[in-house]
């Protein structure tokens, strides 16, 4: 599935300072009967967002209309749980590209890449820092750098930088995906294979 | 074999044994043995395939089985959501298009992916299994390297039997000494994230080691590997030994004869050197572990069945996220566990639906009855599972404590079909997440044993099981 490449990302973010927010939140579990990866965003944290009778809830942050953007700053361990990859699905087809965690769940973080969205970690002290910054203006934008692998408030120049394997890097600023890569060396995976117990 | 230089952790053996090509700075290129499929993700990575135009190249390393979306009643019947019989014959024709081995609705082999496999004989030591399903951490007893993947990894093992994955850090946890009366496996895993947090292994890959995983069945150690991932790992793992061999011997897709004996000798190798090192090592104590129980929304907010709820400013987490959790579930700081009203019991999922579950489940409700205000659901992880529970009688036990036994699915454990709990209603499973709307939108859930889940249902509030037992 191809996605769009990521250089450097300016946008107002939606703050989330919710720890251990799992994928059973990000999209529930009824809502992943799909066989097409269409509509998640729809769904996307559906019942924190949505009262049973489907109205929105005044006070869950998508349903602030002064929060907008296409970056979530969310608490620790976020996306834990499940490996559903919907979970980014929802994401991004919310618009999100980029969520900001002080710590990411594994296969979350795996999957966020591998569609496309960049889960950037960067430490408690920062985190709490864009929280407050956003506190006192909602409109705050951030910027995220990949090339430098930075994120920058740009309304206090404070700036951290997060880690990111080089490989996958080059795969989001391109668009690349796995897939191409592992078709371009299947004569060494057949031959691995053929001397494979299982 | 190449010769090795250092001292190996059974991980690394298995690990450096799977790595078709290191790329610099980037993740291993990393061959996968065995793949199941099941029909919720799955089909966007068929779709990918056939978008691309590629092939499954090794159709005889995936196995698809129906789980996660059937019903459990009535599976005879077609499917009434038009949704879910929508996944589910996608699930048949893709497989049936690439050549897969598939255990559909009704097949007598059909049960829970991280059932069916073990018992088949499929899941073997030394091996690397992936699936698109966290719970992938359970065939980690046998000694390999089992995890959860997403949509378009599941894609990327269809097309080239690999994924790239950076190898995750080692760590290993050692409980000695002897499970009391009335602690299970489900209790040492509990135990052992409310310990670590629900986070506090994330980044690793986990060995579990000691007395207590040594003596323990093989259904025990997939209890506890299959709940890795609710502290974050990717996986656990535990060496292979005789209880291993004797459980896999004679099963039907496992290795006989001459390739068993061959087998064996390498699965005798599997096993963590004495001066290995581990990047970070736990050590508990059996004793300390009584029955568990959960309180909160993730399972590292578990206690002993005994204490009470701990206030929030022991816990060292986020103040706000432990009142957000101790508020969904309708509970306070420091009230006794002991007592709570429950409304619902759901035995079985890929954590306890084997049939050492059922048995321990019947062991208490034999000759008591059911609380009359309790629905519960008994659900078998298998339809093998389902045919011992009929064979021993323990179907009999259930009928005469007033309860019904299900068809076999993932039923409860993540509602994605019909067996959803009611919003605001307190349910005691045995599944493995307690999280908000886990079980049903508004469903408030708490984790526990077979035998807590048991002592729950014929007395109605949350009971020490051990009171229960002789």
């Amino acid at each position: 599935m191809a996605y769009d490449n990521f250089t450097i990302l300016r946008s107002p973010a939606v703050p989330m300072p919710i720890e251990n927010v799992d994928t059973d939140q990000i999209i529930p579990a009824r809502f992943l009967k799909a066989t097409e990866r269409k509509g998640f965003g729809d769904n996307l944290f559906r019942d924190w967002r949505y009262n049973a009778d489907g109205t929105p809830k005044k006070d869950f942050i998508l349903n602030n209309p002064v929060y907008s953007g296409t970056i979530l700053v969310a608490g620790r361990n976020f996306g834990s749980g499940s490996s559903r990859e919907h979970a980014a699905w929802a994401l991004y087809d919310y618009g999100f590209r980029c969520v900001i965690s002080s710590f990411f769940a594994d296969i979350f973080q795996n999957n966020s890449i591998n569609i496309g969205i960049l889960p950037a970690q960067v430490g408690p002290e920062f985190l709490d820092k864009i929280f407050r910054t956003m506190e006192s203006d909602p409109h705050t934008e951030l910027e995220i750098n990949l090339p430098e692998q930075t994120i920058t408030i740009l309304a206090t120049g404070d700036s951290e930088s997060f880690e990111i394997n080089s490989y996958k890097k080059n795969n989001l600023m391109n668009g690349y995906d796995d897939i191409d890569y592992l078709q371009a060396m299947k004569a060494d995976i057949q031959s691995f294979a053929a001397n494979s117990l299982y | 074999m190449q010769t090795r230089r250092q001292a190996d952790t059974l991980f690394d053996k298995v690990w450096d044994a799977h790595v078709v090509r290191k790329i610099e700075g980037g993740p291993d290129v990393f061959f996968i043995d065995r793949h199941f499929i099941h029909e919720v993700t799955s089909p966007v990575a068929f779709l990918g395939l056939e978008s691309r135009g590629l092939k499954v190249i090794f159709p005889e390393k995936t196995f698809a089985t129906a789980d996660h979306n059937t019903p459990t009643a009535n599976q005879h019947l077609p499917v009434r959501d038009p949704l879910s019989a929508n996944q589910l014959k996608a699930l048949e024709s893709n497989a049936a298009r690439y050549g897969i081995s598939h255990w559909g609705l009704g097949n007598p082999k059909n049960g829970i992916v991280h059932v069916v496999g073990p018992e088949n004989g499929i899941t073997l030591p030394g091996m690397t299994i992936v699936c698109g399903d966290s719970h992938t951490s359970t065939h980690g007893a046998f000694g390999a390297i089992a995890f959860g993947i997403g949509t378009s990894e599941v894609e990327m093992v269809l097309s080239s039997q690999c994924i790239m994955q950076p190898k995750p850090k080692k760590m290993r946890i050692k409980v000695d000494g002897k499970l009391g009366k009335g602690v299970t496996p489900k209790d040492v895993i509990l135990y052992i994230i409310s310990r670590l947090t629900a986070s506090g292994a994330t980044g690793y890959f986990v060995e579990y080691a000691g007395e207590v995983f040594e003596q323990m069945s093989m259904e025990g150690r997939m209890t506890v590997c299959n709940m890795s991932i609710e502290m974050g790992a990717r996986g656990g793992m535990i060496a292979p030994d005789e209880t291993t061999f004797s459980y896999i011997k004679g099963r039907e897709k496992a290795p006989k004869g001459e390739a068993w004996e061959k087998a064996l000798a390498w699965w005798k190798t599997l096993k963590t050197d004495e001066d290995a090192a581990f990047d970070l090592e736990y050590h508990f104590k059996a004793s300390d572990i009584e029955p568990m129980i959960t309180f909160g929304t993730n399972p590292g907010m578990g206690v002993g069945i005994t204490k009470s709820i701990p206030v929030a400013s022991g816990t060292g987490g986020n103040k706000s996220s432990f009142d957000k959790s101790l508020a969904y579930m309708g509970f306070q700081e420091a009230e006794n566990m002991i007592g709570k009203k429950v409304d619902y019991v759901f035995i079985g999922s890929c954590t306890n639906g084997r049939i050492e579950d059922f048995r321990a489940f019947a062991s208490i409700v034999k000759g008591r009855k059911k609380a009359d205000h309790i629905t519960a659901w008994v659900v078998p992880g298998s339809h093998i599972v389902e045919q011992q529970i009929k064979e021993e009688g323990i179907l009999d036990i259930l009928t005469a404590a007033g309860f019904e036994l299900r068809q076999p699915g993932c039923s409860a454990c993540l509602a994605m079909n019909d067996d959803k709990i009611p919003a605001g209603k307190y349910a005691v499973s045995t599944s493995n997440r307690n999280f908000e709307g886990r079980q049903g939108p508004g469903a408030r859930t708490m984790l526990a044993s077979p035998l807590a889940a048991a002592a729950a249902a014929v007395t109605g509030v949350v009971t020490d099981p051990r009171e229960l037992m002789a």
